[in-house]
């Protein structure tokens, strides 16, 4: 990274409050979700989210804001990252947000990114990669756009901040490889989690923590049209919820404390009885 | 060619001529179902046709025409390779700017083509460049886009896209629906659906253009490194043998590449194994991983969460071997060992070495691909 260039990296990291998805349990017999004592934590990819965000300030200075949807209790989660030493936290809260999919999500978060811009510097947004209850990656595409900002997905590793040429170059993960990217600043990005490695709060960031706000704004705070948000606002309905369809469960080859070998003929026997004969070139 | 242009270019609003409650197939012609082919230098990525076969049976559905979108260079043999999967029409848009792949000129061309010819639906693979694209067009159209769909239909009564996909993790499937916003838009993982018939020499037409994308871009490839060619294809493998925290270690996993040896498959992992350290990511199978469709999945010292099973459960054939009876893994297995895999794995191979010495035959039966997904057409 190039220290000496006097400038500096202001961020507006997304954070969203999930529930524990690997805590979460279906009711067999209703097809909902038991959400009851399922722990809310911080989606994980948007920790390194925030770490690469202070990652930047640590090296170049500027200022680092974390941006929230969600229900008050967000705040909770807020709170955490800001023991990390963070500058600023922002709740958007407001029952005009409720029901909002990924289009009326990002309509929101980018009207809220539009007035931190009016107010400080924006070069990056940074997200994690994706939500773990939501899964679906779009959100942070769907900032670039809707910010005019270079969309980069998928970052697994920042390079370096080219302030001479107003760019940023990073390495992106694809399921064939690699590739470094160079793009013009502004830039919404979306991490991996090999992006970096989690910092522990530091205690001088927890005490100072204490005393910082968590602002917490609503939809005229950030001067959103009502008809955009919402389940008005989002193009998708959810029609149906269902408890993923069952695999039937088989035959079990094996006894008690029986012979591996037996068990392993009867699977051979099985496989053969479902026209499935094994092996191929080395016979 | 084959087919004729119906008069799509008219300037109708993005959005449905009617709100369909019904379906009017009489006075408004429903729009063709798109697949945009990721185009890597020329070859189309596999899901692109598992895409195709399914949007031909949507658009039989609707009464329309599958079509494909190749964004890239001028090039109509990808056309052709399309048509022989099933496209009827393949609409070429050819500009450097869109070679190498970079979302903000793929998403303005995409975008324009759209505008023009109103689909009614587009589906994308859900990889790292159709979930980039799909998001960014779908918020330029403000139009509604599902993620990772496992099964897509048309409604009978409205003609609306039903896109089902698991959310939470897996714990839960979600139909979702965009009923007044077109195109529908859709992600779909690689090897959720099966892949098509090929009929070589099927003909279509193409519809070529020049987008207008200048070639100052916000985003540019500097470099890309591919990654090291060690043979790993969980996608088509017709064996898979997936071993997770059972394992011990990583030196274990040499076991199974015996195995996998002797069954002519693949190795893979469960998560629990990845993030061990054990075995690398590619391999993982998953909903933080692949999703896979082999005929035969052995889950080895997996336990079978369901996070696991997502990624896995479209498999033909599933045998599961674990030392604890009580593992989820068993209540989605064909075949269940409970045992030792250490005693257990070598017993499989030596039995299979044996059969094959004994001369019975030795080759996996089932060579078509579509005779290999057996009864089971998975996410139809």
């Amino acid at each position: 990274m190039n220290r000496e260039t006097p400038s500096s990296i202001s961020s507006v990291v997304c954070v969203k409050q999930v529930p524990d998805t690997t805590q979460v349990r279906v009711d067999p017999e209703t097809g909902s979700l038991i959400r009851k004592g399922v722990p809310s934590i911080i989606n994980p990819f948007d920790l390194h989210a925030v770490e690469a965000a202070l990652d930047l300030k640590d090296k170049f200075g500027g200022h680092v804001t974390a941006l929230s949807m969600g229900p008050p209790q967000a705040e909770e989660a807020l709170r955490k990252i800001l023991g990390f030493g963070i500058d600023r936290a922002i709740l958007l809260s407001d029952r005009a947000f409720g029901g909002s999919d990924t289009l009326a999500t990002t309509y929101a978060l980018s009207s809220a990114i539009k007035k931190i811009a009016g107010e400080q510097p924006v070069d990056l947004v940074i997200c994690g990669k994706q939500s773990i209850d939501g899964d679906t990656g779009q959100v942070g595409p769907g900032l670039a756009h809707r910010l005019g900002f270079s969309q980069l997905t998928y970052i697994c590793s920042l390079k370096e901040i080219d302030f001479k040429a107003g760019v940023i170059r990073a390495w992106r993960q694809r399921e064939d490889g690699r590739e470094l990217l160079e793009a013009k600043l502004p830039a919404a990005l979306t991490v991996t989690e090999t992006c970096n490695q989690i910092r522990y709060a530091a205690l001088p960031d927890l005490i100072a923590a204490a005393d910082k706000p968590v602002e917490v704004w609503n939809v005229d705070d950030v001067g959103a049209d009502r008809a955009l948000l919402g389940i008005k606002g989002s193009p998708t309905r959810v029609k149906k919820i269902f408890a993923p369809p069952a695999r039937q469960r088989g035959e079990i080859l094996s006894t008690p404390g029986g012979d591996p070998g037996e068990a392993a003929a009867l699977l051979m026997d099985r496989l053969a009885e479902r026209g499935i004969t094994l092996g191929g070139s080395r016979g | 060619m084959a087919n004729n242009s119906r008069n799509n270019t008219d300037d109708s609003p993005t959005k449905p001529a009617a709100k369909k409650s019904k379906r009017t197939r009489g006075d408004t012609t429903p729009g063709d179902v798109w697949v945009v082919v990721e185009n890597e230098g020329g070859t189309a990525g596999r899901v692109s046709w598992e895409l195709l076969g399914k949007s031909a049976g949507l658009a039989a559905d609707l009464g329309s025409r599958p079509a494909v979108i190749i964004l890239g260079e001028d090039d109509e043999r990808l056309a052709r390779e399309a048509f022989s999967y099933g496209a009827k029409v393949a609409y070429v848009a050819s500009h450097p700017a869109l070679t190498p792949f970079t979302a903000d000129p793929h998403c303005r061309a995409l975008s324009a083509l759209a505008r023009k010819y109103k689909p009614e639906a587009i589906l994308l693979g859900a990889t790292t460049r159709g979930r980039d694209l799909a998001s960014a067009v779908a918020t330029n159209l403000k139009t509604g886009l599902t993620a990772d769909c496992t099964s897509l239909e048309i409604d009978e009564e409205t003609g609306l896209l039903k896109q089902t996909r698991p959310a939470f993790g897996g714990n839960i499937m979600a139909t979702i629906i965009s009923p007044d916003t077109r195109p529908q838009m859709a992600t779909v993982r690689p090897g959720v659906f099966p892949l098509p018939e090929k009929l070589e020499g099927a003909e279509g037409e193409i519809v070529s253009s020049k987008p207008r994308l200048g070639d100052d871009l916000p985003v540019r490839q500097l470099k890309f490194i591919p990654n090291p060619p060690d043979g790993i294809s969980l996608q088509g493998a017709k064996a898979i043998i997936a071993g997770g925290r059972g394992m011990r270690k990583a030196g274990n996993f040499s076991l199974l590449e015996e195995l996998a040896t002797e069954l002519d498959g693949t190795v893979a992992a469960s998560r629990g194994a990845v993030d061990a350290g054990w075995i690398s990511h590619q391999r993982q199978v998953g909903q933080t991983g692949q999703t896979v469709r082999p005929v035969l999945y052995f889950a080895i010292g997996i336990s079978g969460a369901i996070q696991h099973v997502t990624g896995m459960q479209e498999s033909d054939v599933v045998i599961a071997i674990n030392n604890d009876p009580d593992a989820p893994i068993f209540d989605v297995a064909d075949f269940g060992i409970v045992g030792d895999l250490f005693d257990v794995i070598p017993a499989l191979i030596s039995e299979i070495r044996k059969r094959k010495a004994a001369g019975e035959p030795a080759a996996t039966k089932k060579t078509s691909e579509q005779a290999a997904r057996g009864a089971r057409g998975g996410g139809e």
